[in-house]
């Protein structure tokens, strides 16, 4: 591994992020919010979908969205050498 | 056992735990009161974060507005644990990288600008003591009500308690006392949930049960829910009356100013490394997720609990109301503490529990007899009430008081250390006297915390009229101000001391004035504060999110047409970037 230019670093780093935050914004804003009348008219398992997201779903998607993000960092740190020395 | 001794067990032996936590992290240095020594492991950070932001309105009050706003109730739950991901990813990794002791540090240090420092110093003491009042009313409330003590007496208890780990342990007593804290309210939490779970669906997970088959018939709870309650003309539970674009802004606002509030911010200062405050932030919001998707669960369940218990037939016929002098024994006792009022209109000597703010349904209500609705309960009873409502054993009850008084408690303490950090760091020691050795500095630290505390006690027990309305002010002004202001910080390198500034004070204007018109905190409202008043149609509560807007867009502009920052602080914009190198949070 050698040392890439930092430049390139953050580029990626900035791409990861909006593509997580994009993934943030529907499924909070946009299923729980912009979308839930349509989405309210299928129902899983006793839950109106819209309300799901707005109640449940998302904040499970957000927990997964930060871990994916630690995962990939970690990954894009050691790729780029700039990891914290164990 | 009766239930008041063992209430006096269970909040004596947690107050006992976090004592002896305080005795044995005490801080012995200015790095470990500001941030523990930056050794925290990340996963017990990010439980001392979650018991840190889940405070007595979470733990007390969500539960119950969402049972009586339904899918309204939505924009709490997405809203305060969304900021979590904006936190993870734009802010705490950055933070952490950059290692100071309080947010004003960086904002000064990165717009090289004494005033950008202390206008962050004013937001920050405004956002956190208009958030401790709430919480030192919260304490009193639960001791007044489970220990039968009065107001004065539980408060005085409760200061005693946290000038005890917070002053003497500074930020490492807190995080670990926090641990502990976070201990006793999530079991406290989920215990009486999964009780009422199991009696209402036979599913004792509540995240489930709240979407399974009520026990004894086919219907999903959900939709049974939604029938009863329009039933007797309120809203159909999973809808809302708010408008869409209402409802978008104040999750937004929410969100937004979850990340930019200080007390969360800082405990991203207390991890070893920049991958730490990464994965902290998904570790805290484990934490609050187990809180946060059981709390729709409870609010659903105790509606359906409490409008069956009133309407005990069908709507409309003479034996289908709660005959009053059968009134299960909880709602005598929440009788007594005011929360909970019944007022025999119509003179039947039964409870009639209806919305008669729907025209349509009061027509109908008048037809049998019924002269409005008859019961007025609060929100905060819902939790607090719940194991009573439930039959649950005395030592559930026990419990829940204790997990009541460890939320307030732990983000009271919480509060009062960044309010004294900021005011011995940022105020004494960088602005008025620089030559303070670290023991003098330590020294007003600790006496600037007995200081809150002595304030926080005085507004929990007077609480100013607007302690409620504030609220919207503490997530506005953190949405308006601090958080556009650290972002452009740290992903722009362009904004300069002229454009943070600028929108700082944007952002808080607009955002104040835009409360201060329509609240009328301090003086009386200059406009009503009705949906056709509102600017786009957004509400105060949601204003918060245009004042980010503006910040970012007047900051922006004003630094294109000023000088850009000089070179050094680019470069210290690109240092932060880069996780290598964080070492330990040190001071100049």
């Amino acid at each position: 591994m050698e040392d890439k230019s930092g430049a390139e670093y953050w580029r990626r780093n900035v791409k990861l992020v909006l593509t997580l935050l994009v993934i943030w914004f529907v499924v909070s804003y946009g299923c729980g919010i912009l979308f839930v009348d349509a989405l309210n008219t299928i129902s899983i398992a006793g839950f109106q979908l819209g309300f799901w997201f707005a109640q449940q779903g998302s904040i499970y998607v957000f927990v997964a969205l930060i871990f994916v993000y630690v995962r990939q960092m970690n990954k894009l740190d050691r790729e780029f050498n700039v990891q914290e020395d164990e | 056992m009766d239930l008041t001794t063992l209430t006096y067990i269970a909040v004596g032996l947690s107050f006992a735990l976090y004592i002896g936590i305080a005795i044995w992290a005490k801080a012995s240095t200015t790095g470990e009161f500001y941030v523990a020594g930056s050794g925290v492991n990340p996963v017990v950070n990010g439980m001392a974060t979650a018991a840190d932001w889940m405070s007595a309105a979470s733990f007390i009050s969500m539960a119950g507005l969402i049972a009586f706003l339904g899918y309204g109730g939505s924009v709490y739950l997405m809203g305060w644990t969304g900021g979590y991901c904006l936190l993870a990813m734009l802010l705490a990794p950055y933070l952490r990288k950059y290692g100071k002791f309080t947010v004003p540090e960086f904002i000064g240090d990165r717009f090289y600008s004494k005033t950008a420092r202390i206008v962050a110093v004013v937001c920050l003491i405004f956002i956190s003591f208009t958030y401790v009042a709430g919480q030192m009313r919260g304490v009193g409330i639960v001791f007044s009500r489970f220990l039968e003590v009065d107001i004065l007496t539980g408060l005085i208890i409760g200061m005693g308690i946290v000038f005890v780990y917070a002053v003497l342990g500074g930020m490492k007593g807190v995080t670990y006392t926090q641990v502990a804290q976070y201990c006793v309210l999530i079991v406290a939490y989920t215990v009486p949930a999964i009780f009422i779970a199991f009696q209402l669906t036979g599913n004792p997970l509540p995240q489930l049960a709240f979407g399974s088959t009520v026990t004894g018939s086919g219907d999903y709870m959900l939709d049974r829910l939604n029938q009863v309650v329009t039933e007797l003309g309120f809203l159909e539970y999973t809808t809302t009356s708010k408008s869409t674009i209402d409802i978008f802004a104040i999750t937004l606002a929410l969100m937004v100013g979850t990340a930019g509030l200080p007390h969360v911010i800082v405990r991203f200062f207390t991890v070893p490394k920049v991958r730490d405050a990464r994965s902290s932030a998904g570790w805290a919001l484990v934490f609050i997720a187990i809180l946060y998707t059981t709390a729709p669960a409870v609010g659903a369940m105790a509606r359906l609990n409490l409008t069956q218990t009133v309407q005990t037939g069908p709507v409309g016929s003479p034996d289908g109301n709660l005959v009053f002098e059968q009134r299960p024994d909880w709602m005598k006792r929440w009788e007594s503490t005011g929360l909970l009022a019944f007022e025999d209109k119509n003179g039947d000597g039964k409870i009639q529990y209806y919305n008669d703010a729907n025209a349509e349904f009061a027509a109908k209500a008048e037809q049998y007899g019924w002269k409005g609705n008859e019961l007025k309960v609060d929100n905060d009873i819902m939790v607090l009430a719940n194991p009573e409502i439930a039959q649950l054993p005395n030592w559930v009850i026990a419990l829940v008081a204790a997990g009541g008084i460890a939320a307030a408690l732990s983000t009271a303490a919480g509060l009062l250390l960044v309010i004294s950090a900021s005011i011995s760091h940022d105020l004494l020691k960088s602005t008025f006297t620089p030559d303070m050795t670290e023991k003098q500095e330590l020294m007003t630290g600790r006496i600037a915390a007995a200081v809150a505390i002595g304030i926080a006690g005085y507004l929990g027990y007077n609480p100013p009229g607007f302690v409620a309305q504030v609220v919207a002010f503490a997530f506005g002004l953190a949405a308006a101000s601090l958080f556009p202001v650290i972002i452009m910080g740290i992903f722009s390198k362009k904004v300069n001391r002229e454009g943070a500034i600028a929108g700082m004070l944007t952002g808080l204007v607009f955002t104040m004035g835009y409360i201060i018109a329509y609240k009328g905190v301090f003086i009386t409202p200059i406009l009503a504060n009705t949906a056709d008043n509102w600017l786009f149609g957004i509400s105060p509560e949601g204003i918060g999110s245009i004042g980010m807007v503006l910040n970012f867009a007047v900051a922006f502009i004003v630094s294109k047409i000023t000088a850009a920052p000089p070179q050094h602080i680019q470069d210290m914009v690109e240092q932060i970037r880069i996780p290598k190198g964080a070492g330990a949070a040190v001071d100049h």
